[in-house]
């Protein structure tokens, strides 16, 4: 399974890295229209009546989309990340406080964390984009919104195991506060759990964007993501099939390496915490 | 029985508190329904009629309490577009949303556990190679493949020269014009369902056969199956009577947790295809502002999750005798 992650994280640079150097030598402009008629809806491979080649062709306004598919990989990839971190940093904040100091504290915790939880999370995302006016800032508020309530139940598990350790009394013998405690001592031992959750977490998070831009309510053009690509190509998909399948066959590419990374992450900790992990990678789109 | 009556009890506290948490997200959004709907150039009296109209200056209890009170019967007030009631939108829309769910969750099953038995049963180069096909698949979201699927139906049908039959339909529910009856019908029908239920099947298919080859994994390796093989059952024994069967629980609750994400996931499905569910609803109705729908398809989503949740509580016992 190592290898299978070296893989992954090998992938996954490769990604990341032609997202942030790659638009730096587009020909033009991936996200401004320029001269329409003679560029259009160009096949995979194609050179235009300037000359520019394009490997992966170009969208109905003339735009490469190589070089439109990295500036979106820039965007979708923050939002996955952005939006995974912010859902774990809360769930950790909440599920601590809740399993530490037990009492009205948890009940409520855990009754906010239950309720989110029986509605289907792309569900309370959509309302929520619907809700809200849409763009990429809410759509990492609403992922944060929405992610968090796994972890915390998990976190909250952890912290009920580890209060009841050796190691916790012993701190407490020495006179360490009880916000010491929990801080220094209890959650750093709760992290590999959280970890595996967060990079599953990344994967979920950029297809449950990629399905919220597809619908109008995430991304908003111009700014290109994989998802409003894909919607971007879907009437053309009869026409012009490239359009549609190029993005997401990055966004596949993308999630595939989260997951596996993820996986081999999980393997690698099951020996000393305990499983479960995988629970939490309900999935979006 | 105050087990089940306790279960009961909890589920329809959860019930109320999402009510609650729908009336808290529309309260906290900016603006509401009378701005939303008021026509362009009205005066500030026509827009405070609207509001009065919908109840909406009544004090923040009086809409909460109505609004929770016409949730729990089941009234979510009228669909501002469609100007009827959202109940009726539902009750046309969920019967397509469940029968598709349905159909392609037991497709699911089939084929996820018999992929994880066989990945489990034979390690080795083509367990790794299953492994990353259905992580792929996994991670593909629904919308793509459904294009992908559109495409390879009709252009790459077409392209390809395949026979007629394989140019498969890919919108809506039947025909247009078609006034096909009895056997007819059932075909136009399956015809229909055919590539939405392929795409939603493919991918819940993925999850199931990963969530099974783990499981399966692990029991192959415990002490008791050793022992039953090393008592001379053969490995097909084992394979049924030891590792399906208590492979089996965990995948009972999968199935009841996984049927509402099936139902919510049919959202991109059901616009990809143009299905008249409850996904097209909701999306339709996102798109429309129409927030009386967008709340009341929440509710029946929450609904399910809940009920599909209870079931497995009801269920889980029978299967498996530790539970009791």
């Amino acid at each position: 399974m190592t290898r299978i992650a070296a893989w992954a994280i090998g992938a996954l640079a490769l990604v990341v890295a032609l997202a942030i150097v790659g638009p730096a030598f587009a020909p033009a402009d991936p996200v401004a229209i320029g001269e329409v008629v003679g560029t259009r809806l160009l096949a995979p491979l194609a050179t235009d009546a300037t000359g520019h080649w394009h490997v992966l062709g170009t969208d109905r306004f003339g735009r490469d989309l190589f070089f439109r598919m990295l500036v979106a990989g820039r965007v979708s990839l923050l939002v996955g990340v952005i939006g995974s971190v912010a859902a774990a940093v809360l769930g950790l904040a909440i599920g601590a406080l809740a399993g530490w100091s037990r009492g009205a504290v948890d009940t409520v915790a855990m009754a906010a964390a239950d309720t989110m939880l029986a509605v289907p999370r792309l569900v309370l995302l959509l309302v929520c984009a619907a809700l809200w006016r849409p763009g990429t800032a809410t759509v990492i508020v609403v992922l944060a919104a929405t992610g968090w309530m796994g972890i915390a139940r998990l976190i909250r598990g952890e912290v009920l195991g580890l209060a009841a350790r050796p190691f916790v009394s012993a701190a407490e013998a020495l006179g360490a506060r009880p916000r010491r405690i929990l801080w220094r001592h209890v959650v750093p031992n709760a992290v590999g759990p959280l970890l595996v959750a967060t990079t599953l977490g990344v994967g979920n998070a950029m297809l449950l964007e990629s399905g919220l831009s597809f619908l109008g309510l995430g991304v908003q053009p111009p700014a290109p993501s994989w998802g409003n690509m894909i919607a971007g190509g879907r009437d053309l998909i009869v026409v012009a099939p490239w359009v549609s399948l190029a993005p997401g066959i990055a966004l596949v590419l993308t999630v595939l390496c989260c997951t596996l990374l993820g996986d081999a992450l999980d393997a690698r900790l099951r020996g000393e915490q305990h499983a479960g992990v995988r629970e939490l990678s309900a999935r979006g789109a | 029985m105050p087990h089940l009556l306790r279960r009961l009890a909890g589920a329809l506290v959860l019930v109320w508190l999402v009510v609650t948490l729908t009336f808290i997200l529309v309260r906290a959004a900016p603006g509401d329904a009378a701005q939303l709907l008021v026509p362009p150039g009205a005066s500030a009296s026509d827009e405070a009629k609207l509001r009065a109209e919908f109840g909406l200056d009544a004090p923040v209890a009086v809409q909460y309490a109505r609004w929770v009170g016409g949730a729990l019967m089941g009234n979510f007030g009228e669909s501002f577009s469609q100007r009827r009631p959202v109940r009726a939108v539902i009750a046309d829309a969920l019967p397509v949303s469940l029968g598709l769910g349905v159909v392609s969750l037991a497709l699911t099953y089939l084929l996820g556990v018999a992929i994880g038995l066989v990945q489990a049963a034979r390690r080795g180069a083509l367990d790794s190679a299953i492994t990353i096909a259905t992580t792929a698949v996994y991670a593909a979201p629904s919308f793509w493949l459904g294009l992908a699927a559109i495409a390879l139906a009709t252009h790459g049908a077409a392209t390809l020269g395949l026979p007629a039959a394989l140019r498969l339909p890919a919108f809506g529910l039947r025909s247009a014009a078609s006034d096909a009856t009895g056997v007819d019908a059932l075909v136009d029908l399956i015809r229909h369902a055919i590539l939405p239920v392929a795409v939603l099947a493919a991918i819940g298919a993925a999850g199931v056969a990963r969530y099974t080859r783990a499981s399966a994994v692990a029991l192959w390796s415990l002490d008791w199956v050793r022992t039953a093989r090393a008592k001379g059952a053969s490995r097909t024994r084992v394979q049924w009577r030891h590792v399906l069967a208590n492979a089996l629980p965990p995948l009972v609750i999968l199935f009841a947790l996984a049927l509402p994400g099936v139902v919510a996931g049919s959202v991109f499905v059901e616009s990809v295809f143009a299905w008249p569910g409850m996904g097209r609803a909701l999306v339709q109705a996102i798109a429309a502002r129409d927030t009386p729908v967008v709340l009341g398809c929440t509710v029946a989503y929450a609904a399910l999750v809940i009920v599909a949740n209870l079931a497995v509580d009801l269920v889980l016992p029978q299967l498996d005798p530790r539970r009791r």
